[in-house]
């Protein structure tokens, strides 16, 4: 029992991560219908901007992620005004292709400037203490990756929920044509997007470092595409349902590593994938919607 | 008769083409005018043809997005080097081992996925391809993660000369069969199609184990000539490349996917010593082809025989 919650408690935390990741996966799907494969990517330079502010600015963890938040969210709008605005009305799989480009680029760009050895997250930053609750040893990093993941998700909430712009975009995931008549500026609404998704990304870039201690250029690809199961779980383009298929995905994880075969785990979260996409392909949450022709 | 007469003719001008063509490269590799360098060169280069080719046919003439073509790529070659290296085996039962398993798998995977379109199906074959290479992570018997090492080396230009020809051959002469216009009726309007009485899912699901079969041939001469495979060398990034050469070649366009494989091949043998810099190369190509033109450089246009007499005669 003491097993079981202390898995628990670890997949919580990693959960959170997956979350925030597939939030900014289903957030674009649900706004332009684009799997933007650069998602986990720009989480990837989240997590090098934010070490790059602990090292070299000096900043406290908080701060570092504001930085790698805003940058991030910058880097995402100028991803989709140069390389996705363009193919808005070509194929998709065109802009699935740009995307998969896009992550490469990224990816290469870092090692080339970076080199592709990985970087040791400084402790210093984040020192670690142990907390024996009922047995269950709990962490702070665990505590302060749940912690601010469900604050930027209850920020995200609230945006969507209450604000013009929030409304703007659920009016433009719904029908992009019905809200350009009604005068909602479609363009700036999906860079709006890609900046909430790219900060939430970066956000869950800097978990990571603390989390694994550790970041290189190619750490995005993994957990990209785990949140991206994590986000088709839930039902792509539904909010609520990234949060939840996040945590699923963190807990299944832990669970899987815990009490069976670590080396199994990735392709535990693909076969996840696999049948929720045979047994109810539009997610938990997704409603089916009938084909027209 | 006349007509007849032509088209045996043409067949004969071709054959003699490809035996000419056949002969120079196996007489260059004789002398030593083809050193090992490009030795390797040419044949990533004859094993990228044979997956472009194959993955056009799902991707470009069946439009379903797979992106789990690594993946039967590893099942050929893990099958081939169980036949040939633990078995002992000759070559030619591990190609049709390799060919066979790899076609299974296909057919295993398509039946459930490709109920899926677009999206949906993109993402559940990346995910079948990145689950093989997990089981063959954990099966001992073909080394885990370290891989199988130590395979002879029995790929020789003969053999990756005719599997191409071949690959291309079989793919092309189904695309122009009434199979392959069920095909085309499937990408070009799948509800239209099975109104017309197509049996959309069987189509699809042939197109995918044909595919699939000459991606485990691509693995099976993989296999054999850099004399070990890891289940690391088949993961989506391999998959992704052999979509990018689709996608540049033109999708459901058989000589683009030709072109775009030796293209691809030459760029990342020119570039190999700057792997960093060629990935960025890479990348930036695949962007600014979509962007300028996404269609691919032939769009869904061969270049056939026809086109070289047009071009020969004069005329446009």
């Amino acid at each position: 029992m003491i097993e079981f919650a202390q898995q628990l408690v670890n997949g919580l935390s990693l959960g959170a991560i997956y979350a925030l990741i597939a939030l900014g996966y289903t957030m674009v799907y649900g706004i332009i219908k684009l799997i933007n494969f650069a998602h986990g990517d720009v989480m990837m330079v989240g997590a090098y901007v934010g070490f790059f502010s602990i090292t070299l600015l000096g900043t406290n963890i908080l701060a570092a992620m504001l930085v790698a938040m805003l940058f991030c969210a910058i880097l995402g709008v100028i991803i989709e005004k140069v390389a996705y605005r363009p193919l808005r009305n070509s194929t998709r799989i065109a802009a699935l292709i740009t995307a998969i480009g896009v992550s490469l680029f990224l990816e290469y760009i870092t090692i080339f400037i970076l080199g592709p050895a990985q970087k040791v997250f400084p402790s210093s930053a984040f020192p670690i203490t142990e907390y024996h609750i009922a047995g269950i040893s709990i962490l702070n990093k665990n505590i302060f990756v749940f912690i601010s993941a469900v604050v930027l998700m209850l920020i995200l909430q609230y945006i969507i929920k209450w604000t013009k712009t929030g409304k703007a975009m659920r009016a433009v995931s719904l029908d992009m044509e019905a809200a350009v008549l009604m005068g909602i500026s479609v363009d700036k609404t999906i860079s709006i997007t890609f900046a909430i998704g790219s900060a939430l990304a970066a956000a869950a870039g800097v978990m990571v470092g603390v989390y694994y201690n550790t970041i290189n250029p190619l750490m995005g690809i993994i957990p990209g595409l785990k949140a991206f199961v994590a986000a088709v779980l839930g039902g792509i383009g539904i909010i609520p349902g990234a949060m939840v298929g996040g945590f699923v995905m963190g807990l299944l994880e832990t669970m899987v590593s815990g009490y069976g075969n670590s080396m199994y785990r990735d392709a535990v979260a693909f076969g996840v994938l696999i049948l929720i996409l045979l047994i109810k392909p539009t997610g938990l949450f997704g409603k089916n919607t009938g084909e027209k022709v | 008769m006349h007509e007849k007469k032509k088209t045996w003719l043409t067949f004969i001008f071709e054959v003699i083409v490809l035996a000419v063509l056949f002969t120079i490269v196996q007489y260059a590799m004789t002398v030593g005018l083809i050193n090992q360098s490009y030795q390797i060169n040419i044949t990533s280069m004859c094993i990228n043809i044979i997956l472009a080719v194959s993955l056009n046919l799902i991707n470009g003439f069946t439009g379903q997005l797979s992106l789990g073509h690594a993946g039967f790529m590893a099942v050929g070659a893990y099958a081939s080097v169980i036949m040939t290296n633990n078995l002992g085996m000759p070559f030619i039962v591990g190609i049709l081992v390799g060919c066979l398993a790899a076609g299974i798998a296909g057919f295993l995977i398509g039946v459930p996925t490709l109920r899926l379109k677009g999206d949906y199906l993109a993402i559940a074959t990346l995910g079948f391809g990145e689950i093989i290479r997990v089981v063959l992570q954990n099966i001992d018997y073909v080394g885990g993660p370290a891989g199988m090492v130590g395979i002879t080396r029995l790929t020789s230009w003969p053999w990756l000369y005719a599997a191409t020809i071949v690959t291309i051959l079989v793919i092309v002469n189904l695309i122009n069969s009434s199979y392959g216009r069920a095909i085309i009726s499937v990408r070009e309007d799948e509800i239209a199609s099975e109104l017309m009485g197509i049996n959309t899912t069987s189509y699809k699901v042939l197109a995918f184990v044909v595919g699939a079969m000459f991606a485990g041939l691509a693995g099976v001469l993989y296999a054999h000539f850099f004399y070990i495979i890891k289940p690391e060398t088949f993961g989506f990034l391999k998959s992704f490349d052999i979509v990018v050469m689709v996608v540049l070649g033109g999708l459901g366009s058989t000589t683009g996917a030709v072109i775009a494989a030796i293209f691809i091949t030459f760029l990342t043998f020119a570039l190999q010593k700057y792997a960093a810099v060629r990935m960025i190369i890479y990348s930036l190509i695949l962007i600014i082809v979509m962007i300028y033109r996404p269609q691919g450089l032939m769009g869904s246009k061969e270049l056939t025989r026809k086109t070289f007499a047009r071009i020969w005669s004069g005329k446009k």
